[in-house]
């Protein structure tokens, strides 16, 4: 098979087996919880990279997805007494479906205005999400001890929740890289260049839009479903953190936009840096001090991010790195 | 029926501030196509601008506003040349993030300064009691001052060189340094005209309420509310667009609960954006 | 002969201003059908109304004997009516070859990527682009950046191809080549519906030039019978002695 000759292929299992295998073996639960974030992380940017890297939409709300999941999700599985992984699979679908809809409006905007919908997107959901009384209003939903029953317990939950993440990060991971390969993915590509250039050469490009803004939501609800299920309580507040969008961007400009490998790899490094620099006595209180400064300075003098960097500089690497 | 009409008459006073706050965004918006995202930020800097130098120097707030204005234009002058004069003519991700990354700097360090504490400034104007309705002093002054800054701003824009300069580069930037207009120069002044402009509308809204160093997020919010409803780079359609959100604020708080305001605010922003990306009051040629 | 492309009755409107007033024409399978007319003449506007760029405010146009007025550019390309841009429209950070694949697999054949990857190697050697298939198209000169509208077009397997100036700004040894690349394409059977101010290209290409001017039809026929009609002279040509001359040349 010419899969399996794939270097990506085999980037993409060890990257799981490593998050999997390290805290597995050793029961190590602080490792657990880093690695934990970091997963969220890539999640999110790698799954951002398809609008902002493959299709040349910024979405600086993209956050709205991750807890619209996590709110499905708690519901489907507090109120309604449903089982973990259904619940995040139709959350997912739930949101998925509301982002098609969601993208047949907004997608008619390009450049800042779209940039712009996105952010009153979020802010809508979070607002109305705050008055649905259904889900707890401001306050939120918690989750009572007795959900985690059917997964043996607290603790054993907490471990499958990891893997099941780990598991959509492999996901996200093999999306990005199937799409980026795929023919959809070079009508996307000709849509980031000139959208109505692509429009010529024979690419829909309002189809394409909204099904990418669609699926690009599908894994990261998923993940949002799972990480407030762990949490243990969910609330808009929390659940529609535009800094996390945010974040989720400067990750992947961090590691290059477009690119498989840059959007984890960005996510991995932001995480790491963002964990060090709050441990560090010294710099917990400028924290977001010092990941402004950085992202700055990678926006006004490496725009490929890392990946971009290291593909300019040896060119053979790139097709490794994807 | 009386309480409505009292609840829509404070509403249009605050939207006199929103549409200050919105016209340094729009301004930026409309000379550079950049979405400025140090506004919030900026607006916050100008809250501890006039709580510092009325609690520690003295003085009225509203004498405090012209410092504040000027340390405002400086602040825009180094934003300026720090992060946006090299993405300008870059995708408008890089500038969002520029501008991002800067609001973050800004944000971190007041975090850490001043911690994210409830701060209030300690003087109160009085107001006008008319039947068992009071309108504050403060919220009065707030709109005529906002109303005056406006206007010296439109007459600035029309009437002075610098301000016909920076229509013309608002207009068409290569024409007109073939004109002979340093575009580089009143990009520059443009911006920091903009900041100056968030900073002294972040300065009234602490004389009206208590805040913090995030306070500022939520005005930037507010501030895209206007904005679009006024047309992206339409300083004037801006102060319309802010008086049409206080008005709706004020027209809507008797009937619903207050939790319900920014869910019909945001649906009505996105709305607004689909159905007429170039604002309501868009005369045909507006960018 | 049944026409490919049959226009009729086409007309646009922009405010006050009639860009295009209605103008009929067809062209047959496999013709090549020159479009000259001073600039402003509504020509390029011409175009995008039969690729579905602009609406037309009213008239029909017929391809291949189905309705295409009215439809959306991607469906006309797919339906077989390729076009190239006046001013270039590379997709700028993707090779010369990505920009051929992305021609082959949203065309006419709605080609697989292996089959519009082969498609598209193909077609840049033939328009001789083979030694720049994997540089990025910003980085083509202009004369190569018009060589690759015409091959993306081309790897659309097109029956109908509209050509928006792609001799304008080419020195004349590039514009020698590229019109050996033209009679190549019409020697497989393409028509050519083609925009070109360089007469004489326009003259040794064209079975039949049409001429327009102020959106309107003035004058249609042989390249010879037109450069010839004192109407086309007085409003494009200008001097009868380059119409001569062109004409001893045609």
């Amino acid at each position: 098979m010419s899969l399996l000759r794939q270097p990506m292929l085999w980037l993409i299992l060890g990257a799981m087996a490593l998050f999997a295998g390290l805290p597995g073996f050793g029961g190590d639960v602080a490792l657990r919880e880093g690695l934990f974030l970091t997963a969220i992380a890539i999640i999110l940017a790698s799954n951002l990279n398809l609008m902002i890297g493959y299709t040349g939409y910024v979405n600086f709300g993209n956050i709205v997805f991750f807890g619209l999941g996590g709110y499905f999700g708690v519901w489907l599985t507090t109120m309604h007494g449903w089982p973990l992984v259904p619940a995040a699979i139709v959350a997912a679908i739930l949101v998925s479906t509301i982002a098609l809809f969601f993208g047949l409006g907004i997608l008619r905007l390009r450049g800042s205005y779209f940039t712009l919908a996105t952010i009153g997107i979020n802010e809508a959901v979070r607002a109305l999400v705050s008055n649905i009384d259904a889900w707890g209003g401001s306050t939120g939903m918690y989750l009572s001890v007795s959900v985690y029953q059917p997964l043996g317990g607290p603790r054993q939950a907490l471990w499958i929740v990891y893997f099941l993440v780990i598991g959509i990060m492999g996901a996200s991971l093999f999306l990005s890289w199937f799409i980026r390969r795929s023919k959809f993915g070079l009508g996307l590509f000709a849509i980031r260049e000139d959208e109505d250039a692509a429009s010529v050469l024979g690419v829909h490009p309002a189809l394409y839009k909204s099904v990418i803004y669609s699926v690009s939501g599908f894994l990261p609800a998923m993940a949002g479903a799972l990480f407030f299920f762990k949490n243990g309580v969910i609330q808009p507040d929390q659940a529609f953190d535009l800094t996390m969008s945010t974040e989720a961007i400067v990750m992947l400009m961090l590691g290059g936009q477009g690119s498989v490998t840059g959007a984890a790899v960005g996510a991995f490094l932001y995480d790491q840096l963002r964990s060090t620099l709050l441990t560090s006595s010294m710099f917990s209180q400028f924290q977001l001090v010092i990941a402004g400064i950085l992202l700055l300075l990678i926006v006004l003098f490496v725009p490929g991010g890392l990946i971009g960097w290291i593909g300019e500089r040896w060119p053979r690497l790139r097709r490794v790195l994807e | 029926m009386f309480g409505v009409i009292a609840s829509m008459v404070d509403g249009l006073l605050l939207g006199a501030v929103y549409g200050l706050a919105a016209i340094g965004l729009t301004l930026i918006w409309g000379v550079m196509n950049i979405i400025n995202l140090t506004h919030g930020a900026l607006i916050a800097l100008g809250m501890f601008g006039v709580y510092f130098l009325t609690a520690r120097v003295g003085g009225s707030p509203y004498v405090a506003l012209l410092p504040v204005a000027v340390l405002g234009f400086v602040a825009g002058l180094a934003i300026y040349g720090l992060s946006v004069h090299r993405v300008i003519a870059r995708p408008p991700l890089m500038s969002l993030l520029s501008t991002f990354a800067v609001n973050m700097v800004i944000i971190g360090a007041g975090t850490a300064f001043w911690s994210t504490s409830i701060y209030n400034l300690p003087f109160s104007v009085p107001g006008i009691t008319w039947q068992g309705f009071t309108f504050t002093g403060a919220h009065m002054l707030a709109a005529a001052v906002a109303v005056v800054v406006a206007g010296a701003l439109y007459l600035f824009m029309r009437h002075t060189r610098l301000g016909k300069a920076i229509r013309a580069v608002a207009n068409n930037r290569q024409a007109a340094e073939l004109m002979g207009i340093p575009s580089g120069r009143i990009l520059a002044v443009a911006f920091a005209l903009g900041v100056a402009l968030a900073a002294v509308a972040g300065g009234l809204i602490a004389t009206l309420f208590p805040f913090t160093v995030l306070s500022g997020s939520g005005y930037q919010l507010k501030s895209f509310v206007v904005t679009v409803l006024g047309g992206l780079g339409n300083p004037a359609g801006a102060l319309v667009g802010g008086l049409l959100l206080g008005l709706i604020e004020g027209g809507v708080t008797p009937f619903i609960a207050v939790s319900w305001t920014p869910v019909i605010e945001f649906v009505l922003f996105v709305l607004i954006l689909i159905a007429f990306p170039k604002g309501l009051f868009a005369r045909g040629a507006a960018r | 002969m049944t026409a490919l492309l049959e226009v009729t009755d086409l007309s646009i409107q922009f405010g006050g201003l009639r860009a295009v007033s209605e103008v009929d024409f067809s062209l047959a399978e496999g013709e090549i059908l020159g479009l000259i007319g001073p600039n402003g003449a509504g020509k390029s506007t011409i175009f995008n109304l039969i690729n579905g760029v602009l609406p037309p405010s009213s008239g029909r146009i017929l391809f291949g004997g189905v309705d295409i007025t009215g439809w959306a550019p991607y469906r006309v390309v797919r339906h077989g009516l390729a076009r190239t841009h006046q001013i270039v429209r590379p997709l700028n950070d993707m090779s010369v070859l990505e920009n051929c694949v992305v021609g082959g697999c949203f065309g006419r054949d709605n080609l697989t990527l292996a089959a519009a990857r082969h498609k598209a190697a193909a077609v840049i050697e033939e328009v001789g682009l083979g030694e720049h298939r994997a540089v990025l198209a910003r980085h083509l000169t202009i004369a190569h950046k018009k060589r690759l509208e015409i091959a993306r077009a081309l790897c659309a397997n097109p029956r109908l191809l509209l050509l928006d100036e792609v001799l304008a700004g080419l020195n004349p040894t590039e514009v020698a080549r590229m019109i050996e690349v033209l009679k190549a394409i019409r020697r497989q059977g393409v028509a050519i519906l083609m925009i070109e101010h360089l007469m004489q290209a326009i003259m040794s290409l064209s079975d039949r030039v049409m001429v327009l001017n102020f959106g309107r039809k003035l004058a249609e026929g042989t390249p010879a019978a037109v450069v010839n009609d004192p109407a086309v002279i007085e409003a494009y040509l200008g001097t009868p002695d380059a119409a001569h001359k062109l004409a001893g040349e045609g």
